[in-house]
């Protein structure tokens, strides 16, 4: 139960800390940051539940107040913003990710963890966030889905990577990946 | 952790934090049920009123947080104009400009503590039910305090890093990041237990 919480907490800490490395600055001004990975990694480590709790922690810190978002970004501004899709996915989409980790046990785990990575935080973020653009740019599912596709290359490393990091940490620590638990 | 709060005090900061909430509530509601441009252009006015009154520092620092919808308001008016409603473009950038403009005030006048405040009475009746919020509570607490010490240890691994290798960090940082970061969670848990544990008024809340 402690160890429960802690982990979870440290996830949605983890989430935050990686949306403060700042990689590159698209032109559209949103900072390509590793803060989906966090997500990914959530899914992927703590499996359905505990990743979904881990990004729900972390969303309801961003809504008090805390610049937490990429970019320094927070607050209830989020919820009425074109992203809003996005943020309200991470916690839809850790427990996607979580959810194919467990399913796919008899896969190796950084195969496993990378197949998820794309489906849960590629798929079905894309899915929340697209549907959030579209209704408050108020267009089209797929005028709102052209408007996000520059990011997709970079998620699609981040998804590697995430396979590739799961496969490190389940080496190192086998007790802590609770999604092969 | 630096919060988005104002850097100046506002009289708005005495306001009681549920009040403003609710308000904000239906000012969006509002802002979404509006469909005339006059009516928008009205609420953008008094939005913008609203961060100007506290002075200009308030102003600048609030301006400064709708920087990252401008793009989005540039394409809303680009694209509409392209199809020849600029009227309904209008509409949708000043309705976005203002909720998240109303949204944003809101979070730089009300501190953290406030918040948290009202998220612990809207829990109020889920411990009438017997759930606890302990686990909620600490848990925030914990995220609060985990996350300022990740990020100083992301810039530790970074400048290592830059004294053995000629080459910018890359995402290898993250596996010691997260490697440490689970030991933490398991010392933290340990520490935890040690001292009681998750335990609510006086009661094992199970293991």
């Amino acid at each position: 139960m402690e160890r429960d919480l802690t982990l979870i907490a440290m996830f949605a800490a983890l989430i935050a800390a990686l949306g403060l490395i700042p990689q590159v600055t698209l032109a559209f001004g949103v900072p390509v940051t590793a803060q989906t990975l966090g997500v990914m990694l959530a899914g992927t480590v703590l499996g359905a539940k505990r990743g979904a709790l881990a990004a729900l922690l972390f969303m309801a810190l961003v809504l008090l107040g805390l610049p937490l978002l990429s970019g320094g970004r927070g607050g209830l501004g989020v919820l009425a913003g074109p992203t809003v899709g996005f943020f309200v996915g991470f916690p839809v989409a850790a427990f996607a990710t979580g959810w194919i980790t467990e399913r796919l046990w008899r896969l190796p785990m950084g195969l496993a963890a990378g197949i998820a990575s794309v489906l849960g935080g590629i798929v079905v973020l894309y899915v929340c966030g697209i549907t959030g653009m579209s209704i408050i740019l108020d267009r089209g599912w797929l005028e709102a889905a052209a408007l996000s596709t520059a990011f997709v290359p970079g998620d699609v490393i981040k998804a590697v990577l995430a396979g590739m990091i799961t496969t490190i940490l389940y080496r190192a620590r086998p007790r802590s990946v609770v999604s092969r638990g | 952790m630096l919060a988005l709060t104002s850097p100046v005090r506002t009289r708005a900061h005495g306001w009681p934090a549920g009040a403003k909430l609710g308000a904000l509530g239906l000012a969006t509601l509002g802002l979404f049920a509006l469909e005339s441009l006059l009516g928008q252009t009205l609420a953008a006015l008094v939005v913008l009123g609203l961060f100007l009154a506290p002075g200009r520092v308030f102003a600048a620092a609030g301006l400064r947080r709708l920087r990252a919808l401008w793009p989005f308001v540039a394409v809303l008016l680009v694209w509409n104009g392209i199809e020849g409603d600029l009227r309904e473009g209008a509409i949708l950038s000043l309705r976005l400009l203002s909720a998240v403009g109303a949204a944003t005030l809101v979070t730089m006048t009300t501190r953290l503590d406030d918040m948290i405040a009202v998220i612990r009475r809207l829990a109020a009746p889920l411990r009438r039910f017997g759930v606890s919020t302990r686990p909620l509570e600490l848990g925030m607490a914990l995220v609060l305090r985990f996350a300022p010490a990740l990020a100083a240890r992301g810039t530790q691994l970074a400048s290592a890093w830059r004294a053995r290798s000629a080459r910018r960090p890359s995402w290898r940082i993250v596996v010691p990041l997260a490697i440490t970061a689970l030991d933490d969670a398991d010392h933290v848990a340990d520490a935890l237990r040690a001292r009681g544990g998750l335990i609510d008024e006086g009661r094992p809340n199970g293991t």
